[in-house]
This record gives structure tokens, C-alpha cells and sequence, in this order.
């Protein structure tokens, strides 16, 4: 894919400029030009080109090198290429020695500038292509990848960013399927711990035992079976971040020994005698009350408190409805070159359907329900019959006896439901109830209905 | 009908005009009218490089097009070239109206070797074909049977057809309807 790489072509005389970008423009790539230095620095500011084709003698204060170095501090992945009518040793010696990727004699064989373009293309499609598998090989997820247009979530991501370098503990809270472990590895990766590892454990998918070996290691001999001395996962995080999925559900026994951890940043392994000192950030996150399972004494509060520094809590997908075709699109993007199926895209009757469900299962619920879509249709873009497996689940409670009530209360638990949905928004609840704009304000007035 | 008109810059032999107008009228349909045969225009010579100012050709084109023309196609037999580059086979305006290719260098004699009609013929023709699917907007094709693959020496001509490819084609096909109704 060419299109995607855009060139910036910097000579002062126009006639030159223009010339070499026809014929990249021929080539398919996105061709602007500039004519002079200041002019280059000044767009290279707006745009991100990949190629900097610069003239080595342009007047006007600034030549090419200056220009280069310039660009070059400003976009260090960009790649440059001197252009010069005057082959001389000392210059391109300079002008490699600065930085230049390439310097070429004009006029040139069009056949060497096909080539050079072609390579470093190639080059830099292989660059984006390793980060891109990178990334999801490792999970190195930033802030900058949470896809949101949503308030609250920009609001979160903000917290991210500012607490993501400090050492605080941080609790998230919120629905399964949001996207808490993202969130930690948000945090952990945009922080100054990004180089060092993340380790994930799930407190709930273990036994009590088990999960204090997993957590603190053991010593050969520890207990049956216990055939080689074997870190934790406290030890692996050792100057990264550990992350405690499930935190509510651990035991009285092991919430004592994590409470150690936390105060004092050192523990035992199991049948070890020697302490082991660990630098390793604590996120927990929960899907549970964890104060109301403290109020019910489930849960240590000294824990809680050690915790709960930095809280996060992350709404509902139910709550951002507005970002469901955002990710929606991003799923169908991500899944169909998974999944090896051609689907561009998804159609506004699909969407309306996503919009309308409720989505109880969150995030990872939106993500299963594209994979099944995908994995079923037959056309390019999905469309509403794809997701009809979702109309079943939404018909559902329609179909359950509604005991007696005045139609008037019937009425208002319905305007209710719709402005809680909407978060307020009349005007969409206006048109999820099906009335006008005017109607729905006056019955808000006549059953005195609160709006969030 | 879509008028698409040749001229020819500087002497160009018939033949090779006589094919460009037949590939014109039956490759894309156009009802093609050739101009009188004008000079190259005067500022175009490089004196040090004794090579001909292809923008100036162009320019040129753009100036005499007339106003009914879709397409403007100049033929020459002199050698082109752009400042940033040593020699061109042919230039056209990306989605543009004018297009040009000379004949210079697609030429045996230009390599020493003997005069070859039948193949400059066809050389020119895949050329005309590239630089027409230029002007409809299309860029270079990876396919180096293409007739829209870049071609920077005569191996590369050589190797490809003097058609296009399917995809290429079909965007020529849709392109050309496109123009069609614009000019009905």
C-alpha cells in the first residue's frame, strides 16, 4: 500500500519540484512540495511525511542541510534525501553525516529514484508492520490506544496518563468485558515502567494454594511436587507492574499476606526463608462492591485502603453507547483480516442494532458478537440479518408477563428507563420512546422525572 | 462522442501516428482528430543536455487544446526530459488532459542496433497506453505485464503486454463511461 506514505518534495525552483512530483504522483504516492526550507519546516510541523526529498542549495536563509537537520529533529523516523546538481565529496560526506538517508545527483535515472523510494517504503511498512504484531504479541497497549469518543472515558484516560508514571497502587472498578485489564496495561505502558514486564494474574481462576505459589513462588521441596526453586509473580513484576484481576475474590489468608506485600514491599516464598525485596507496582481491579463487601466484613479495609489510592472506575458499555461504532468498526477491521474473511465494513441498519441492545456483557461482549458476525455472513459489509442472533436476546424479556399496573406508571418507568439510557440526552430519548421533543419534556414535568 | 485529439511535435512518421490514432478510436472509442504538426516550442532545447523540456511540451499541449477535447496527445520523436530526471519514455497529467510520449528512446537505433518498425510500433502503443491511463487518473500498476507498470528502461517496456491488466482495465472501462456522461 502506497497511499498511506506521503512525500514532501523541498526545491526552490518550482519547475524542479513539481516535475519529480508528477512523477511520484504517477507512482501513487501523495505528493506535496515546498519551496524553501522554511516553508518545508513549516508543513512537516502539520503533516507526517515518511520521505523528505530537499534541495542542498536553496537560498532564502536556509539550505538544504540546515532544513534537514531541522526536519530531522522535528520527525526522527522521517527519512531524508539530499538532492544536488554539484557532486561534491565534502557535501554529501555532510550531508550523510547529518543524517541523510540517501543523496542523489540530479538529473538522476528515473529508475534510481523508483528504486530508493521503493526501498525505504519497504523499510518502513516492515517497521509498522513489527510494531503493529508487537503489539499485540505483548499486549503494549497506551492510552492512545483506547478507542473512546466518549467523555468519561477521555476523562479516564487523562487519569491514566497523569498516574501512570507514579508508583501509587491504583484499584479499577468496573463490569466484566469493560476493558479493565487494558486499562492497567494503559497505565503500565505509557508509564516509566513500560520497559519492564507486566505480569497478569487472575485471583479468581485459582485455589487458594495455588494462587499464594503463583503469587510469592516456592522453594524446591515446599510441598509435594515442588521439584525446582520457582519465582512469583510478584519477583517476575520486580520493577514493572503486577496486575490483580479479581482482587474481591481472594481469601482472608492470602488478603493478609498481600497486605504485607503492600506495606512493606517484601514477602517470603513459599518454604523460602530468605527475604525477597520486590519494586513492583500494584493495579487490582474488581468487579464487585469492594466497600460494600468491607461494610459486610468479606474484606479486610486496612487491604481496601492500601489499595484503593487511586481509584478508576470504568462504566458500562451501556453508558457509552456512543462509542459503540467506533469500536464496532474497529473490531470488524481487527477480526475480518483475523479471521481471513473480506468484510470492509458495517452497515447503519447493523450499527442501529448494536445501539439499540443493551449489552451486558460489555465490551467483550460487543467483540464476541462482531467475530460471530463475521464468522457468518456473506456479504462485504455487515449488515442488520448478521446480527440477528443479538434480536432473540433483546426480544427476550418482552415476551414476560407484565403483572397489572396503571398505565400511567407503566409510562413513566418507560420515559425513565429511556432518559437513564441516554444519560439525560432528550432528544435521544425522544426518539428511542418515539414521540416528539415537546411531548417528552411535558410528561418529564408531569411525573416530575428526574433527569440525571 | 468523446473527441480525443494527436498532434504531433517536431516530425513524427506517420506510421507511428497512424497507430496512436487507431488505438485511440478502437482501445478507447474516442473520435480522434489530429491537429496541423507544430514546432517544439522554442524555450524547451537544453542546450547542455541537448535534450527537450518535456514540461515545456506540455504546456504547449494544454495551450493548443481545443475546447471540445477531452484528451490532448502529443507525439515527438525528440528526446525528453525533466530537470530532476535524465530522460522520460512520456509524461501525462495525472487525471489530467494532455499526454506525451516520445519516441527517442524507444527506437533501436538509439541503442546501435538496427531500425525495428514492428517493434517501435508496439512499443509505442503500450507507452500510449500508459500515459492515457494517466490522464484517466490511474497510477502504476504492480503487475509487470501492465501496461501500467512504471517502465524506467526498455527491458522494462519490453516485458510488458500492450494491454491492460484486469483491474486496470476495468478502472480504464469505468473512467471512460465517466467521461462519457460528462460529456453528454
Amino acid at each position: 500500500m502506497k497511499s498511506r506514505w506521503q512525500i514532501l518534495i523541498v526545491d526552490d525552483e518550482e519547475v524542479m519540484a513539481e516535475s519529480l512530483a508528477a512523477w511520484l504522483r504517477e507512482d501513487g504516492y501523495s505528493v506535496d512540495t515546498a519551496s524553501s526550507g522554511r516553508a518545508a519546516v513549516a508543513r512537516s510541523r502539520e503533516t507526517d511525511y515518511a520521505i523528505y526529498f530537499v534541495d542542498l542549495k536553496m537560498p532564502g536563509g536556509m539550505d538544504g542541510i540546515e532544513t534537514m537537520m531541522e526536519i530531522r529533529r522535528l520527525r526522527p523516523d522521517a527519512s531524508v534525501i539530499i538532492i544536488t546538481a554539484y557532486a561534491t565529496v565534502d557535501t554529501a560526506i555532510a550531508a550523510m553525516k547529518e543524517g541523510a538517508q540517501e543523496y542523489i545527483v540530479k538529473p538522476c535515472n528515473p529508475e534510481e529514484i523508483s528504486l530508493l523510494v521503493d526501498r525505504i517504503i519497504k523499510v518502513k511498512n516492515l517497521q509498522l508492520e513489527n510494531q503493529m504484531l508487537r503489539k499485540r504479541l505483548t499486549g503494549q497497549y497506551e492510552y492512545r490506544d483506547i478507542i473512546t469518543k466518549d467523555a468519561k472515558m477521555q476523562a479516564i484516560l487523562e487519569l491514566v496518563r497523569d498516574v501512570a508514571s507514579l508508583r501509587s497502587t491504583v484499584l479499577i472498578r468496573g463490569a466484566s468485558g469493560t476493558g479493565k485489564e487494558l486499562i492497567a496495561r494503559a497505565i503500565h505502558y505509557s508509564g516509566d515502567r513500560a520497559s519492564a514486564p507486566f505480569v497478569a494474574v487472575s485471583c479468581a481462576s485459582l485455589a487458594e494454594s495455588l494462587l499464594e505459589s503463583e503469587l510469592f513462588g516456592y522453594e524446591k521441596g515446599a510441598f509435594t511436587g515442588a521439584a525446582a526453586q520457582t519465582k512469583g509473580k510478584f519477583e517476575l513484576a520486580d520493577g514493572g507492574t503486577i496486575f490483580l484481576d479479581e482482587i474481591g475474590d481472594i481469601s482472608p489468608k492470602l488478603q493478609a499476606d498481600l497486605l504485607r506485600v503492600l506495606q512493606e514491599r517484601r514477602f517470603y516464598r513459599l518454604g523460602g526463608t530468605a527475604e525477597i525485596q520486590v519494586d513492583a507496582r500494584v493495579i487490582a481491579a474488581t468487579n464487585k462492591d469492594l466497600a460494600g463487601e468491607v461494610r459486610e466484613g468479606r474484606f479486610r479495609d486496612d487491604l481496601y485502603y492500601r489499595l484503593n489510592v487511586i481509584e478508576i472506575s470504568v462504566p458500562p458499555l451501556s453508558q457509552r453507547r456512543g462509542d459503540i461504532p467506533h469500536l464496532a468498526r474497529h473490531f470488524v477491521a481487527r477480526l475480518s483480516s483475523e479471521i481471513g474473511k473480506n468484510v470492509d465494513g458495517i452497515g447503519e441498519d447493523a450499527l442501529k442494532i448494536l445501539l439499540d441492545y443493551d449489552w451486558p456483557g460489555n465490551i467483550r461482549e460487543l467483540e464476541n458478537a462482531v467475530e460471530r458476525a463475521i464468522v457468518t455472513t456473506r456479504n462485504r459489509v455487515l449488515c442488520a440479518d448478521d446480527f440477528g442472533f443479538l434480536n432473540s436476546l433483546l426480544r427476550g424479556p418482552a415476551n414476560v408477563a407484565l403483572p397489572p399496573v396503571p398505565l400511567q406508571d407503566l409510562e413513566k418507568m418507560a420515559i425513565e428507563a429511556a432518559l437513564g439510557r441516554t444519560q439525560g440526552n432528550i432528544k435521544e430519548a425522544a426518539a428511542a420512546l418515539g414521540i416528539d421533543r415537546s411531548t417528552l419534556y411535558e410528561k418529564v414535568k408531569k411525573y416530575n422525572i428526574e433527569r440525571r | 462522442m468523446k473527441l480525443a485529439c494527436i498532434v504531433s511535435v517536431g516530425f513524427v512518421e506517420e506510421p507511428v501516428l497512424s497507430e496512436a490514432e487507431v488505438l485511440l478510436s478502437q482501445e478507447f472509442g474516442f473520435e480522434v482528430e489530429r491537429l496541423p504538426a507544430r514546432p517544439p516550442p522554442a524555450a524547451a532545447f537544453d542546450v547542455s543536455r541537448s535534450q527537450w523540456s518535456a514540461v515545456e511540451f506540455m504546456k504547449d499541449l494544454v495551450r493548443i487544446r481545443p475546447p471540445g477535447a477531452s484528451k490532448i496527445f502529443g507525439l515527438t520523436s525528440d528526446d525528453l526530459f525533466v530537470p530532476v530526471l535524465s530522460f522520460l519514455f512520456g509524461q501525462a497529467q495525472l487525471g489530467g488532459a494532455a499526454a506525451l510520449v516520445s519516441t527517442a528512446r524507444l527506437r533501436q537505433e538509439f541503442y546501435g542496433l538496427p531500425s525495428n518498425q514492428e517493434l517501435l510500433l508496439t512499443r509505442v502503443r503500450k507507452e500510449i497506453l500508459h500515459e492515457m491511463g494517466h490522464t484517466l487518473g490511474l497510477v502504476h500498476c504492480p503487475d509487470r505485464s501492465c501496461a501500467m507498470c512504471l517502465s524506467t528502461s526498455l527491458e522494462q517496456v519490453d516485458t510488458k503486454r500492450d494491454g491492460y491488466c484486469r483491474p486496470c482495465g476495468l478502472s480504464v472501462d469505468t473512467r471512460m463511461r465517466a467521461l462519457a456522461e460528462d460529456a453528454e
